[in-house]
């Protein structure tokens, strides 16, 4: 193979490259828009599951702040505030626990303004199929125990899986999954009994990516 | 060039040598994501649109492509399509898109796609190519679905659970509890249910092929005829 032949492959291989990155470029600017818009409309799909459309009047998507906090997880946690004419209804925070069986266990947990929670999601999970996985919504029931609960409902000796002594029911073959589940949920309860007027008066400063 | 005919494409792809059950080939995805029938079928159809994709670009681009750099610009074709896919998907089937998101780029290491490129779409000219891939892929779809069915059968009870994620909320009623007040068999919807399933399928094939080939010997043998290669 002579340096012609060389030189004429290596130029079929980079048009090849140069049309792969067209071809991609081209449907990200197609698409781009609509998925960003697909992205909100599920996250608020998610929220309004927790806070009701009609409670609240501000654009939950934009009106969120950071925070940081051990006992609620590695990342920083968002806070998604709800207000009806400029008054706190409620909030949704995005809690990780940590202790699940296999991996992290990302949450929305839901509070309204007066403490109570308006109720706990899964947002993503990889425990067992089965098992442990029935925290989640889509398996079973059990994740709509903490509707309605707060600090004083139960106490605090409450806030624990039966097996432990507390009031919350475990799954059949899978105390894990729901002790975690439960911890992270106290934590953030207790987080906001401490910070509330901080996580409801902090500017709005990250944006819904 | 002596092509393939356009049944034994077919036959090809769907049974005779069949991309999960004959060749073997991709089975990370296949052990991975059955495990019920929809989730199965969705991974199946998406690799069936790269497979006609990739088959179609790699034909009519064969006699310009040099021997030397042709995996290299196949890999740059597939990996661009099962892009512009997991794009569209994201865009405008965004539910079943959440579900598969993370299997949806595993399909540019299904070695099933790299193979058809070069072992065929490469060598034949395009409505062969595209026939092909259409061929293989719902091959491969064939055994997501069988294999997700039976693993969701025999672990939940249930078959097409969560089918309103993929047809929308009108297929909500699809769903078949044909096991009520089902424990649960957690084997069937762990890694190991996906091999012992895998396994039992490639058996029933070979059982089937064996019976078969035993029937055509004893219809052939008594009028002499000479056995034709399939």
């Amino acid at each position: 193979m002579n340096y012609r032949q060389i030189l004429i492959t290596s130029v079929i291989l980079l048009l090849f490259a140069v049309l792969g990155t067209a071809m991609v470029a081209g449907t990200w600017q197609g698409t781009h828009e609509r998925i960003a818009a697909n992205e909100r409309a599920t996250l608020l799909r998610k929220l309004s599951q927790l806070i009701p459309r009609d409670q609240y009047d501000n654009a939950l998507l934009d009106d969120v702040t950071e925070v940081h906090a051990q006992s609620l997880g590695p990342d920083p946690v968002r806070v998604y505030r709800a207000r009806h004419a400029g008054t706190p209804v409620a909030l949704v925070m995005t809690v990780v626990a940590t202790e699940g069986y296999s991996g992290p266990i990302h949450l929305l947990v839901g509070i309204r303004y007066d403490g109570t929670l308006a109720g706990v999601r899964v947002v993503a999970q990889h425990e067992t199929p089965g098992l442990g996985d029935g925290i989640d919504e889509q398996h079973s029931n059990w994740i709509y125990q903490f509707d309605g609960r707060s600090l004083d409902n139960p106490d605090e000796k409450g806030w624990a899986v039966r097996k432990d002594g507390g009031s919350f029911d475990q799954l059949t073959g899978a105390t894990i999954s729901p002790r975690a589940v439960v911890k992270a949920v106290h934590a953030s309860l207790l987080y906001y009994r401490a910070h509330r007027a901080q996580l409801f008066h902090a500017p709005a400063t990250a944006t819904t990516p | 060039m002596n092509e393939p005919g356009y049944l034994k494409i077919i036959s090809d792809g769907l049974w005779q040598n069949n991309p999960g059950l004959v060749q073997l080939l991709g089975l990370c995805p296949l052990l991975a994501v059955t495990t019920s029938v929809v989730n199965g079928l969705g991974l199946g159809l998406a690799t069936t649109a790269t497979l006609v994709c990739s088959n179609l670009s790699v034909s009519l681009i064969r006699k310009v492509v040099r021997p030397e750099i042709r995996i290299p610009v196949f890999v740059l074709i597939i990996a661009s399509i099962v892009t512009v896919i997991e794009l569209v998907m994201n865009a405008w089937l965004h539910d079943l898109y959440n579900i598969l998101g993370i299997f949806i780029p595993l399909i540019v290491t299904n070695c099933n796609i790299i193979g058809r490129a070069e072992s065929f779409a490469s060598r034949n000219s395009a409505d062969r190519a595209l026939l092909d891939g259409l061929a293989m892929g719902i091959g491969f779809t064939l055994v997501l679905v069988a294999l997700g069915g039976l693993r969701e059968l025999f672990g939940q009870g249930t078959l097409l659970a969560h089918a309103s994620l993929m047809f929308g909320e009108a297929a909500r009623a699809w769903t078949l509890t044909l096991i009520p007040h089902y424990r649960g068999f957690l084997l069937a919807i762990l890694p190991p249910g996906a091999f012992l399933g895998l396994g039992f399928l490639i058996a029933g094939k070979n059982l089937v092929d064996a019976r078969h080939a035993r029937r055509a010997r004893a219809v052939t043998t008594p009028a002499a005829q000479p056995a034709s290669a399939g």
